[in-house]
């Protein structure tokens, strides 16, 4: 007999007590739990994906779309970048043109990509109540490698259109056919002594860059300067008390 | 073959010798206290987090009550989706599987990640002794490795090391498996992280085969999710050409929307964040992102015997998050290493026993590594009813029964080791069921009480070494009865005063004779009749 036989007739046994007319969604699931956790105005969440963002260690930039290019062209500076790796899909005018850009190819090896400075793509959908940015490997977000092995990744998130509240309304907007890389901050881990230290093997700087209309974002930007400091602060006062 | 690891002995000898390791239990309380507190701001943000508890407990009841259903579900929608499903009944044929297919790819090195199934059958040593390399890639796992040890927790596995021990094992060991440790390197866990960073890179860049378990399988639509913080979880996924999932058959989930539940559970019950920082999902294959080819295996070893058991069954919707560790009095004192298996703590006191069929001394011992406070049950995001199920087992230790073994109806003898209690509880069952001999039986105790030890001889001494033998009443509840409110039981004329005194400490009133006996007088003085009302002389009890 074949494993699966022999795993499949041992369920069927093992579930004598399940009556036989019973179909699936027949047994019972209350799902009372809440679809977002509070009500807040698109500029509220906005707000909120970027002071969590900031808790868990990423950098949160602002910028209206004419000033995406100039924000990227900042970062890289400050990086230190002389190479970025892009997916085909993002827009040769966000990159400044002292940069090597390196177009992502099935053809570029994973010790390519590791001579790549730095890694620059648009993302899916990000989740306010968590601080995470969804990436699916769309045109602007390239393959899951990209996104791993450079150690610096910005990734552009336009708000308010791809921002949502919660983790249930993200997997609603998401094909699960599509490989996704759900990031919360950067890599990170908490194996000595329970205690989270940033930095393993994923990209050990994620730079966050929020792009909403020109209005929208100088407003955002001060506010949530204010919150990141706050959350700032309620972290610090958690370690040193723990 | 047994998940325990091969030669531990039963729990409370290995606790006996780890509860005096000093420097591991402040390892533990330190690790365990830490994670406590931030589980709690964790849970205490989300509102409705007893909504989402009820939610996870019935998708996976609902799962588990049609598992052969969302298995097929599941195998059609990963084979549609470019991947290769397998079945393993145990841990010798998933092994096999594994074994054959890293074999067929002609590669004798594998990357892995962090992967309870894959360390519950002992796929490293399968394949070691296949000629085949497995390099660990969680920071946790890679310690654990490098020293030579075992894993002490279902998270961090290396949480019986600080951070100091880690650095020496950095130190001594790396060398020998690659890229060894900087010079200089401190015991920060910033510079222990980036020592691991550099001594894995070369192994992931160059990796053909990657070798993974899976935290939820989602039927409708062939989706693994694997969640990890390290991003070596992401490296194993992706670079490797070829990829093996080893799952345990009980983490499939019925939709892709019902991971709104687990992924609000999961991180902040197991490491007290809101997300953590990667989660990994994958249908099948893609072109030209990751790994050509997909093989997952799915592994039974234990789960369909577990299933078969009404009590037992809720066990399989454990989702790994370790809360329960966190909590648990008794896992903090003994440590991981205790329990035997992988599944250390709370929850590896009522799995382990259950994969193993009770098959070894110390599987018949972890049912009772536990204090029953119910602590594991409060922080279970599944709402595993832990002193439940360990009650269940305890019962099925001392008792026998019948219970499933390898998918086969069994008649199982009692463990060893229980004769003593067994034969007590029978003669107590049978003294309850005759009047007469308890009450002579309650007499006799009474009147010898005296004579009744601190400490108790034979078997019965293991229970004295941790507590007082109770103090023995002058008078037994029924004679009281009998001597205050007559033979016909009407209602006494009598006060509170009239109540039989004796079983607490210290000073006991003297309660009288026993009026109506007629049997010899308590060697402490001369019977007294009528009602003392507790004015009797003070009798030193200790």
């Amino acid at each position: 007999m074949s494993g699966r036989e022999t795993v499949l007739g041992r369920i069927r046994r093992a579930l004598a007590d399940v009556p036989r007319t019973e179909r699936p969604d027949q047994a019972p699931v209350a799902r009372d739990h809440l679809r977002v956790h509070g009500e807040r105005s698109a500029r509220e969440t906005a707000r909120l994906l970027a002071a969590h963002l900031v808790d868990y260690r990423a950098h949160v930039s602002h910028c209206t779309p004419a000033d995406l290019p100039q924000t990227i062209a900042d970062l890289l500076a400050r990086r230190g970048s002389r190479s970025v790796v892009t997916p085909a899909g993002v827009p040769a005018k966000w990159l400044p043109e002292d940069v090597e850009r390196v177009t992502d190819s099935a053809a570029l090896t994973p010790l390519d990509l590791d001579a790549v400075g730095s890694v620059v793509t648009g993302c899916a959908v990000a989740v306010a109540e968590t601080g995470t940015l969804v990436l699916d490997a769309s045109e602007d977000q390239g393959r899951r490698r990209i996104t791993l092995v450079p150690d610096h990744h910005i990734c552009v998130v336009r708000v308010p259109e791809q921002v949502v509240d919660s983790v249930p309304q993200a997997l609603e907007r998401l094909d699960p056919a599509r490989p996704q890389t759900w990031i919360s901050g950067p890599s990170a881990t908490s194996d000595i002594e329970l205690d989270r230290v940033e930095g393993v093997h994923g990209p050990r700087t994620l730079d966050v860059v929020l792009v909403a209309a020109e209005a929208e974002a100088t407003e955002t930007e001060a506010d949530a300067a204010g919150t990141a400091e706050g959350a700032r602060g309620a972290r610090g006062a958690e370690t040193t008390g723990g | 073959m047994s998940v325990t690891y091969l030669g531990m002995p039963p729990f409370p000898v290995a606790a006996a010798a780890s509860t005096g390791d000093e420097r591991l239990r402040g390892n533990l309380r330190h690790a365990t206290r830490t994670i406590r507190d931030k589980r709690a701001g964790a849970v205490a943000e989300l509102s409705d987090w007893s909504a989402l508890r009820t939610a996870g407990a019935q998708i996976k009841d609902r799962t588990l009550r049609h598992l052969d259903h969302y298995l097929e579900q599941l195998e059609a929608s990963v084979t549609a989706a470019g991947g290769t499903v397998h079945w393993a009944a145990d841990a010798e044929e998933a092994n096999g599987i594994v074994t054959r297919l890293v074999r067929e790819t002609g590669e004798r090195e594998v990357v892995k990640v962090k992967s309870m199934a894959t360390q519950e059958i002992g796929l490293n040593e399968a394949l070691q002794r296949a000629g085949i390399s497995a390099y660990e890639t969680d920071l946790a796992e890679l310690i654990v490795q490098l020293g030579e040890d075992h894993p002490s927790h279902i998270l961090v596995p290396a949480i019986h090391r600080n951070r100091g021990e880690i650095r020496d094992i950095f130190r001594e060991r790396m060398g020998r498996w690659g890229r060894p440790a900087p010079q200089g390197l401190t015991d920060r866990p910033s510079d222990l992280a980036e020592a691991a960073r550099l001594h894995l890179r070369e192994k992931f860049l160059n990796a053909k085969v990657g070798v993974s378990g899976a935290n939820f399988m989602v039927a409708e639509s062939g989706t693994l999710v694997v969640v990890e913080s390290e991003g070596n979880g992401r490296m194993c996924l992706t670079l490797p050409e070829t990829l093996i999932s080893v799952v345990g058959i009980e983490k499939v989930v019925p939709t892709w929307q019902d991971l709104e539940v687990f992924l609000q559970l999961l991180p902040r019950s197991s490491t007290a964040e809101r997300m953590n920082p990667y989660t990994s999902t994958w249908s099948g294959t893609t072109d030209g992102d990751g790994p050509r080819d997909f093989h997952l295996v799915l592994l039974d070893n234990g789960r369909t015997d577990t299933l078969a058991d009404r009590v037992g069954r809720q066990t399989l919707r454990c989702i790994r998050c370790s809360a329960c560790l966190n909590v648990c009095p008794v896992y903090e004192r003994a440590g991981g290493h205790a329990y035997g298996s992988p599944y250390p703590g709370p929850i590896g006191a009522i799995l382990t026993p259950q994969l193993d069929s009770m098959e070894t001394g110390l599987d018949a011992s972890l049912p009772y590594a536990s204090s029953l406070c119910g602590a594991c049950f409060e922080v279970c995001p599944v709402a595993i009813d832990i002193p439940e199920v360990l009650v269940h087992l305890r019962e099925r230790v001392v008792q026998g029964g019948t219970a499933t073994v390898r998918g086969q109806r069994t008649t199982v003898k009692p463990a060893k080791g229980h004769a003593a209690e067994r034969a007590a509880m029978r003669a107590a069952s049978w003294t309850f069921d005759h009047p007469r001999a308890l009450r002579a039986g309650e007499r006799l105790a009474s009147r010898a009480r005296r004579l009744v030890p601190h400490r108790l001889p034979g078997p019965g001494r293991a229970w004295t070494d941790t507590r007082d033998v109770p103090q023995l009443p002058q008078e037994s509840f029924r004679d009281w009865w009998r001597r205050s409110r007559g033979p016909s039981g009407d209602v006494p004329s009598g006060s509170a005063n009239d109540l039989p005194s004796g079983t607490g400490t210290g000073a006991t009133g003297e309660p009288g004779g026993s009026s109506g006996s007629g049997g010899p007088g308590r060697s402490g003085g001369p019977s007294k009749s009528g009602r003392s009302g507790g004015a009797g002389p003070q009798e030193g009890t200790r």
